[in-house]
C-alpha cells in the first residue's frame, strides 16, 4: 500500500483495467453510498443527486437507485444507495435493467465502522465492504483512522485497487434530523479527485454555485474535501483475509413450510440470530466496580448479558447490538462504557469475563486502554451537539 | 356412485342457515370461537353462544373489539392447535381484512361464515357476493350454499378439508344474507359418532406454536424468500381439488348427501340445449324456472356452483362443452372488468379459453343488494340465453331486474 498524490483529471480511466467483459457498457459507472440507515439517509441521498446532476454538465445521464437495505431500513442498519451515469440513455438502460449494480466504481462508505463488513439485506450474510468493487475501483472512506487500520478489517482483492480516506467522523444526514456539516460537499470534493472520471471538481462546483439553497460555506467544504483526501494503491492480496462465503439459499420444497422457521426453547440462544453489523460500539464492563444489581440484564432489549456463576452480568457480544441502554442505566459511574466497536478487531465477539477472572489487573489495564482510545459518550447518532467540527478534527462521538 | 343409507341415526331439525353453521360447530366440537357483530352474520354468533349457555358445546367464546381482532383472535389460536370458528359480513369482512390476507399464507385453518351482504355504501344490509369474493386470490377456499341444510354440510366440509395438512388453509362458508341466513328449513343433523369418524381431530403436527416445540411462525423476510413461500402456498392450492374429491366421498358414504360432484350440481342438464349457471340461494328459483320451462318444452338446465376456489375449471370446462349457451349469473359487479361481467363470469370464460368446445357464455347481474331473483327474472335470463344459444345477437352483459 502506498499513498499517492491523488489523480490527474482524465488519468483514472486508463488506471482502470480488466473491462473487456462490459464492453458495451464501458464508459457507464456506477457509484455505491453505504451508510447507516435512517441516521445518514439524507446524506447519501444528497451524495447520489449530486452524482448525477455534475455529470448533466457533460450532458451525461443518470439514475440513482435507493435499495431497501434491511428490508426495511432501520436506524443504524447498513443500508446503500447507488448512482449510475452513462454518456446516453441506451448505455444508461443496460445498465439500470439489473436494478442492483453488479460491479461498482467507487464505493464511499459514511461511517468507518462499516468497514468490517455489512448486512445490509437480509440472510445474505456479513459481506466485505469492498464485495463487488471492480478491478482498479475505489473505495472512499470517512474516517480518522490510518490506512493500515482500515486494511485490517477491509478483506483483500486478487487484484489492485484504491483505498481513499477523507478524515471524519460519521456525519448526521438522517431521515428525521439533516445537520448541515458540509460532509455532502467535502465527499464530493473528494470524488472528484480521486475518481474524475466520476466528475470533475469545476463540474460540482457549478452544480453547487446555481443552487440557491446552498453558498460559499458549500463550495469551501467542497474544495477541502479535494485537498484534504489521501489516497493509496493497495496491492493485489493486500488487506484481510476473505472468509466471506456467499449465502446459499434453500429452494420451496427445501424450506418448511406455513413460514416457520426453527426458534430456540426458552433460555436458550439462537445461533442463527446473532447480532451483525448494526453495531458501531460496545459496552465493556468493569466487573470490579459491578455490585451485581442485574439493572443492565434486566433493561437489556436483546437479551445480551450471560449471567455467570459468581452473578456477574458479562456481555454476550454474538447477541449485543451495542445500542447503550446497559451503560445509561448502570448506576455505578463508569462501570459500563461504551466503546468504538473498531477497537475490537483482535478480540472479535469473545467473552471477556474469563479474561478478568484469571488475570484481573491485565484486564483493567486492557480495557482503560480500549477506553482511551475509542471511547463513546453518546449513544451513536442521537446526539448531535458533539458531532465532528467541518475541518475533520477529532471531537467524540 | 350410489349413495349408501347414511351411518348412524340422524335428527330432523327446524333451523336457519346461521343456525345449522352453528350446529355443525358443535358437532365439530370447536375450541375457540370470537364474535362481533354484524348483519347478517350475528345470527351465527347468537346460536354458536347459546349452545356454550345451554351446556351443549365447551368453547372459548372471546368477544373481541372489532372484527380486526376477531380474525386476529381466531387466526391465533389456530395456530397453537384449537379448531376455531369465526366469521363476519360486508364491511366488517372487509375490517378484517389484513388479517384475511395473512392467514392463508401462514396455512392456518380458520373456518368463516361470511353471511353474504353488500358493501357499504350506500348503509345496505341485502346479499351481495363481492364481500367474500375480494379473497379469491389469497388462498381462501370459499364455498357457496344454497340452503340451511348445505350450511350445515358445508361447515363439516370446511373443517374437513381446510385441515387437512396437505392443504391447510382457511375456509370461508359464503351464505346468501337474509335468503339463507334468516331462512328456516328442516335439516338434517348425523349423530356426533359419525361426525368423528368424518372429522378427525385438529392435528398441527410439527407446526404447532407451543414451548415444547420451538418456531417462529411470520418472521420478516425479504425478496429472497418470498416468491419461494409463495411457490409453497400455490403448490398446497393445487393440491385442495383431490382433497376435497376424498372428503365429499366420505360424506356421501356417511351421510348419504352431496350429490355425484363435489365441485356443482347439475339440475336437469342431460340432454340440455342451454342452461343457467350461478351460486347461492338463486338456485332455488332457477331450479323452479327449469321445471316450468321444461313443460313448455324447452330444453334447459341449470348448474349450481358450489366450490368458486378451487374453481373447478377443467370439470366445468368438460361439462359445458356440452350446451350450446351458458348463462352465468352474478351476484356481484366487477367495475372494468372484461366485458364489463361479473367476477364469476370473468372466471368462467378464462377458464373456457382451452376448451375444445366451447359454448356462448352471457352474463346476467342481478339480485345486487338483496333484491330478490324470482323465477320470472330467471325466465328473462333463460329467454335471452335460449336466443344466444340459437345464434342470435344478445347482450353479452345484462342487468336483470334494474329500473331504468
Amino acid at each position: 500500500m502506498t499513498e499517492v498524490a491523488g489523480r490527474e483529471p482524465g488519468a483514472a480511466a486508463e488506471a482502470v483495467e480488466g473491462r473487456a467483459s462490459t464492453e458495451v457498457l464501458e464508459e457507464a459507472k456506477s457509484v455505491e453510498f453505504t451508510y447507516r440507515g435512517i441516521f445518514q439517509k439524507t446524506l447519501a441521498a444528497n451524495l447520489c443527486k449530486h452524482v448525477v446532476m455534475a455529470n448533466r454538465r457533460r450532458e451525461w445521464l443518470g439514475s440513482t437507485i435507493q435499495r431497501y437495505s434491511d428490508s426495511p431500513e432501520r436506524n443504524g442498519v447498513p443500508a446503500k444507495q447507488f448512482a449510475v451515469i452513462a454518456p446516453d440513455e441506451e448505455r444508461l438502460q443496460e445498465h439500470l435493467a439489473k436494478y442492483e449494480p453488479g460491479e461498482l466504481d467507487l464505493i464511499t462508505v459514511l461511517d468507518d465502522t462499516l468497514c468490517d463488513g455489512v448486512e445490509s439485506w437480509a440472510f445474505y450474510g456479513r459481506q466485505p465492504i469492498n464485495l463487488r468493487l471492480r478491478r482498479g475501483g475505489t473505495l472512499l472512506v470517512v474516517s480518522h483512522r490510518s490506512a493500515e487500520e482500515l486494511l485490517r478489517v477491509i478483506p483483500r482483492k486478487p487484484w489492485p485497487w484504491t483505498l481513499a480516506i477523507l478524515p471524519g467522523t460519521p456525519s448526521m444526514g438522517g431521515l428525521w434530523v439533516y445537520r448541515d456539516d458540509g460532509t455532502d460537499m467535502r465527499v464530493l470534493g473528494a470524488i472528484a479527485k480521486v475518481r474524475p472520471d466520476i466528475f470533475e471538481l469545476e463540474a460540482v462546483e457549478e452544480v453547487v454555485e446555481e443552487d440557491e439553497k446552498l453558498g460559499d460555506e458549500h463550495l469551501e467544504a467542497l474544495r477541502s474535501g479535494y485537498e484534504e483526501v489521501r489516497v493509496y494503491e493497495v496491492a493485489a492480496g493486500e488487506g484481510k483475509e476473505d472468509d466471506y462465503e456467499p449465502v446459499r439459499l434453500p429452494g420451496y420444497r427445501e424450506m418448511r413450510e406455513a413460514i416457520i422457521v426453527e426458534a430456540r426453547k426458552p433460555g436458550e440462544r439462537n445461533p442463527d440470530y446473532k447480532t451483525s453489523s448494526d453495531r458501531t460500539m460496545r459496552p465493556l464492563v468493569d466487573f470490579d466496580a459491578c455490585i451485581k444489581c442485574r439493572q443492565c440484564w434486566l433493561d437489556c432489549p436483546d437479551e445480551a448479558f450471560d449471567v455467570t456463576e459468581e452473578g456477574y452480568f458479562p456481555v454476550n457480544y454474538d447477541y449485543c447490538t451495542g445500542c447503550g441502554l446497559c451503560s445509561q442505566v448502570c448506576p455505578v459511574e463508569d462501570c459500563i462504557v461504551m466503546v468504538n466497536d473498531l477497537e475490537f478487531i483482535e478480540e472479535g465477539n469473545r467473552d471477556v469475563f474469563p479474561r478478568w477472572k484469571e488475570d484481573p489487573e491485565g484486564y483493567r489495564e486492557w480495557r482503560e486502554e480500549k477506553i482511551a482510545r475509542g471511547r463513546v459518550r453518546h449513544s451513536g447518532y442521537f446526539n448531535t451537539d458533539v458531532w465532528a467540527p467541518v475541518d475533520g478534527g477529532t471531537a467524540e462521538r | 356412485m350410489t349413495v349408501a343409507r347414511p351411518r348412524g341415526r340422524q335428527i330432523e331439525k327446524l333451523t336457519t342457515g346461521t343456525q345449522a353453521v352453528a350446529q355443525a360447530v358443535k358437532l365439530a366440537d370447536v375450541d375457540v370461537t370470537a364474535a362481533y357483530p354484524i348483519r347478517p352474520y350475528d345470527g351465527v354468533m347468537q346460536a354458536v353462544a347459546k349452545l356454550i349457555a345451554d351446556g351443549e358445546l365447551e368453547c372459548e367464546y372471546i368477544v373481541a373489539e372489532g372484527e380486526h381482532s376477531q380474525f386476529e383472535i381466531c387466526k391465533h389460536a389456530s395456530a397453537v392447535g384449537s379448531r376455531v370458528f369465526v366469521g363476519s359480513s360486508g364491511v366488517g369482512w372487509m375490517y378484517a381484512m389484513e388479517s384475511l390476507a395473512v392467514t392463508p399464507s401462514l396455512r392456518l385453518p380458520v373456518v368463516a361464515m361470511i353471511g353474504n351482504r353488500a358493501l357499504d355504501d350506500p348503509g345496505a344490509f341485502g346479499v351481495e357476493h363481492n364481500d367474500a369474493m375480494v379473497v379469491r386470490d389469497l388462498g381462501w377456499l370459499l364455498f357457496w350454499v344454497e340452503d340451511a341444510q348445505e350450511c350445515f354440510d358445508a361447515t363439516l366440509m370446511a373443517y374437513r378439508v381446510g385441515e387437512d395438512r396437505r392443504v391447510s388453509f382457511p375456509v370461508g362458508i359464503c351464505v346468501d344474507g337474509a335468503f339463507i341466513t334468516h331462512s328456516q328449513t328442516l335439516i338434517k343433523i348425523p349423530d356426533q359418532e359419525t361426525v368423528n369418524e368424518f372429522l378427525p381431530p385438529y392435528d398441527l403436527g410439527d407446526r404447532l406454536l407451543h414451548p415444547d416445540n420451538p418456531i417462529t411462525i411470520a418472521p420478516q423476510a425479504n425478496e429472497d424468500w418470498v416468491m419461494e413461500i409463495r411457490k409453497q402456498t400455490d403448490e398446497a392450492a393445487r393440491r385442495v381439488k383431490g382433497v376435497i374429491r376424498e372428503a365429499h366421498d366420505d360424506f356421501r358414504r356417511l351421510f348419504g348427501r352431496g350429490g355425484d360432484n363435489p365441485f356443482f350440481e347439475e339440475y336437469m342438464t342431460e340432454d340440455a340445449e342451454y342452461v343457467l349457471l350461478g351460486m347461492g340461494s338463486l338456485g332455488l328459483p332457477a331450479k323452479v324456472m327449469v321445471r316450468r320451462l321444461r313443460g313448455r318444452g324447452e330444453k334447459v338446465g341449470f348448474i349450481r356452483l358450489k366450490w368458486f376456489r378451487p374453481f373447478p375449471d377443467e370439470e366445468l370446462a368438460e361439462s359445458l362443452g356440452r350446451f350450446r349457451a351458458v348463462g352465468v349469473i352474478d351476484r356481484d359487479y366487477s367495475y372494468g372488468s372484461p366485458q364489463q361481467g361479473g367476477v364469476l363470469f370473468t372466471d368462467l370464460r378464462a377458464a373456457l379459453y382451452d376448451a375444445e368446445r366451447r359454448p356462448r357464455l352471457v352474463n346476467f347481474i342481478g339480485g345486487l343488494g338483496g333484491r330478490e331473483l324470482t323465477p320470472e327474472m330467471m325466465d328473462e335470463m333463460a329467454e335471452i340465453t335460449r336466443r344466444a344459444a340459437r345464434g342470435e345477437d344478445v347482450p353479452t352483459v345484462s342487468w336483470i331486474g334494474v329500473r331504468e
